[in-house]
């Protein structure tokens, strides 16, 4: 495409680099100076989608034993040692059958009979758990588990559910194989009108405007018990105008402003603290009542507990690890030290 | 002799002469105590008395405010509302999740007016927490699922986006699982909780369809665009390349006027009219032509409607014409008889927002409500009717209708098609109790 003519060489392949719009594109805007080539080792890096067929799925493998390591350091402590746990989150594993792997259908989802649908009761596509697990596992590290590991801990997620045996290994090779082994695989439908806005609603109702309703009765309300639920919903309006917030419980204005530890609930929130750890009981870790029993006592409770919540632990309370919270600061880290040693004030 | 039942009288707002512990009286619900102070209030007014005496002290005395010297200008370089207003904030529903980085903090669209959502209140949902990310930092990369669906995968820098040519357009975004914990029963007490996942903006941003030219895109197989973005989560959803072509689909880095908020997606996300939230991927890092769905995880986790007989319906998108009324609403009371603006917000991903009517009576009766303007496709539309109020129980609902001649429908229309097992993408009429002691509640009929 270049000429012989130096300049008008030089003169072509700045323009390319520029626009990098190539000719013949028709309508591609030109845009001269907006844009570079992304290089193959960038589109490596980031395009790590595998879809349902596979596509993208890197070569590798992993075995249901390697994965066990791997679940009980890294994953147990928020899903559980056997993916069960519903404390942080909804259930891995659980409530499917043997006779679910053969028909493709998790009969519970349509008998109702599952207070909670775990997520290998939902599982279609056997792509989407791996892709999930390589680009956003552990929580609160994600992309830390290499390819080999995510087929490991895809096995072992599999095994807990009693659809591969406990020598397994699962690799690019097999993973179709274990697809079709997925408990509720025919269980999804793109058959309806909520994809694309020329779509065909399935539900009609007609504009009426004079008698439509002769008899209307109330079918559902909140019940008393619940009227503080959402805390007093006289401080959550602006109470100006003809209408004023109802006083459903005591305000939590005065509470909320002020103090040594007014930053304690933010940082609890980024560290995800309470996920794990109950104020006053255990959940998967210790209560704070516990630890501050234990601690508080003792010399240099305050730097211990500290370096503890900025580097975890394990075995202490526990065989569950407690991973480490790289957000945290260390001036964070003694804030929240104090504040459990105190009894977590409000 | 006073007449509170005179339909259509204008009486003074209650503050005039119900001192603040007696507006806590009524705010707690003893009402009782309010008819005594109406009836001395309205007697004294009738009288003359109240009118002739010395009247209010602040406006006989000059006040604080009008006798020294305010604040000077810039003393708060980013302005921040009133004091107050500190009631309206973003709130988390109580025991809906257990972490705080996987979350919903709603609107408090109790007290919004207008169709615009403040920047700082508009909800945020995250799957892996939020970061304010460094735009000089950020990049977007538009490729294909193979070489052959896109010419020039390419790299673009907040630079390079703020460059190319751009356009701002209002539009609603709406959780797919917003007013989803009302699908069986009654769950929730107020509207910032049934229906707050839902704000309205102006974007700003370069169309996704000239971004794709500029790349060389094969639209013919490439039927589908994945979107990433940069979180922990790295989220992913699959958008149909009709959309894309529409040109509404929009790669935003403005909201309101300013940079977006990092809880948005700062400094770029993707805004996709019409279609629910989880597809407006925030932090957005990579576009992928494709010629297949994704399966994501929000595809195949979650983000599906679960029908009756078990199965789950894939992809559900778009969010279909809703309305709610916002003032009176669930948790609120009113303090007196006599006039009140119903009003509430009106929307449709399918669409313009074409008539809203609105029903006191449980749905027996129903009135066409005013539209303010603008009334515009894919955006929230505020409506408005005027009530007297006479005191007796009252169920306040509202209904839309959009430019496809779609109407909103009942919650049991709803559960005859869909059961009640979902969790998203319910669109049913809301109903509002107000009781005869003037508390407005949730309610379904």
């Amino acid at each position: 495409m270049c000429r012989s003519d130096v300049a008008a060489a030089v003169a072509l392949a700045l323009a390319c680099t520029l626009s990098h719009a190539g000719p013949g594109t028709g309508k591609a805007p030109t845009w001269p100076g907006i844009g570079r080539p992304a290089t193959p080792a960038e589109i490596r890096a980031w395009d790590i989608d595998v879809r349902p067929d596979f596509k993208g799925l890197p070569r590798g493998q992993g075995s249901v034993a390697r994965g066990q390591d791997i679940w009980e350091s890294k994953c147990a402590s928020c899903h559980g040692v056997f993916g069960e746990s519903n404390e942080v989150f909804t259930p891995i594993v659980g409530g499917t059958t043997r006779k679910d792997v053969q028909t493709g259908r998790v009969e519970a989802l349509a008998k109702g009979t599952e207070a909670q649908r775990t997520t290998m009761m939902k599982l279609s596509t056997l792509s989407t758990l791996w892709d999930y697990i390589h680009r956003a596992m552990p929580w609160n590290n994600p992309r830390t588990l290499g390819v080999d590991d995510t087929y490991a801990v895809t096995a072992y997620i599999l095994n807990l559910a009693e659809i591969l045996p406990g020598d397994f290994v699962l690799s690019d090779r097999n993973i179709r194989e274990v697809q079709a082994l997925l408990p509720n695989r025919d269980g999804k439908s793109p058959r309806h009108g909520l994809w694309l806005p020329t779509g065909k609603p399935d539900v009609r109702n007609v504009a009426c405007m004079r008698n439509c309703a002769p008899d209307v009765k109330i079918a559902s309300s909140l019940p008393d018990h619940a009227r503080g639920s959402h805390g007093n919903l006289a401080d959550q309006d602006r109470n100006r105008g003809g209408l004023r917030g109802q006083v459903t419980a005591a305000s939590a204005t005065a509470a909320a402003r002020g103090g040594e530890f007014a930053a304690v609930k933010e940082l609890t929130g980024k560290a995800a603290c309470l996920g794990c750890h109950g104020v006053d009981r255990k959940i998967v870790g210790p209560g704070f009542n516990q630890v501050s029993e234990k601690y508080r006592a003792k010399d240099n409770a305050e730097a211990y507990l500290a370096g503890k919540i900025k580097a975890g632990g394990q075995g202490i309370w526990g065989q569950v690890p407690m991973p480490p919270s790289v957000t945290i600061s260390d001036a964070d880290a003694a804030l929240l030290a104090r504040w459990i040693l105190k009894g977590t004030p409000e | 002799m006073v007449s509170l039942s005179h339909p259509g009288r204008l009486r003074r707002a209650p503050e005039n002469f119900l001192d603040d512990a007696q507006v806590r009286a009524v705010q707690s619900g003893r009402r009782d105590f309010l008819r005594q102070a109406l009836v001395a209030a309205g007697a004294a007014a009738s009288t003359g008395a109240l009118a002739q005496a010395t009247g209010e002290k602040l406006i006989l005395e000059p006040q604080p405010h009008a006798t020294t010297l305010g604040q000077p200008v810039a003393a708060t370089g980013y302005g921040m509302p009133s004091k107050y207003e500190r009631n309206l904030m973003r709130r988390e529903s109580p025991g809906l999740t257990r972490v705080s980085a996987a979350s919903v903090a709603f609107s408090p669209l109790q007290g919004m007016f207008g169709i615009i959502t403040a920047s700082g209140l508009h909800f945020e949902r995250h799957h892996q927490g939020w970061h304010d990310l460094d735009p000089s930092q950020h990049r977007l990369m538009v490729n294909g699922s193979d070489e052959t669906l896109l010419k020039r995968p390419s790299v673009f820098t907040i630079d390079d986006l703020m460059r190319m040519p751009a356009v701002s357009r209002m539009h609603f975004i709406e959780c797919g699982a917003n007013t989803g914990m009302e699908w069986g029963n009654v769950a929730v007490p107020t509207v910032q909780y049934t229906h707050g996942m839902l704000s309205c903006s102006e974007f700003t941003g370069v169309r996704l369809r000239d971004v794709l030219d500029f790349c060389g895109a094969d639209y013919r197989k490439g039927r589908y665009v994945l979107a990433e973005g940069g979180d922990g989560s790295g989220l992913t959803r699959t958008i149909p390349m009709e959309l894309v072509e529409s040109g509404e689909v929009l790669l935003a880095y403005g909201m309101n006027g300013e940079m977006l908020r990092p809880e948005n997606g700062y400094p770029l996300r993707l805004v996709v009219p019409g279609v629910q939230g989880v597809s407006w991927v925030k932090w957005l890092r990579r576009i992928e032509v494709g010629d297949q769905p994704y399966g994501a995880r929000e595809e195949v986790m979650h983000y599906i409607d679960m029908m009756p007989d078990g199965t789950h319906r894939q992809y559900t998108s778009i969010q279909e014409c809703k309305s709610v009324i916002t003032s009176p609403s669930g948790g609120q009371t009113l303090l007196d008889r006599g006039f009140y603006n119903i009003t509430g917000l009106a929307w449709s991903g399918r669409g313009k927002i074409r008539r809203v009517d609105v029903s006191v009576d449980g749905g027996r009766n129903w009135r066409t409500a005013t539209l303010q303007t603008p009334v515009l496709s894919k955006c929230l539309t505020r409506f408005s009717l005027p009530w007297v109020w006479n005191g007796e129980a009252a169920i306040l609902q509202s209904r839309a209708v959009d430019s496809t001649g779609y109407v909103q429908p009942q919650m049991r229309q709803l559960r005859a098609v869909r059961g009640t097992r979902s969790i998203y993408h319910n669109n049913a009429i809301q109903s509002w109790k107000v009781a005869p002691g003037g508390e407005v509640s949730n309610v379904q009929i």
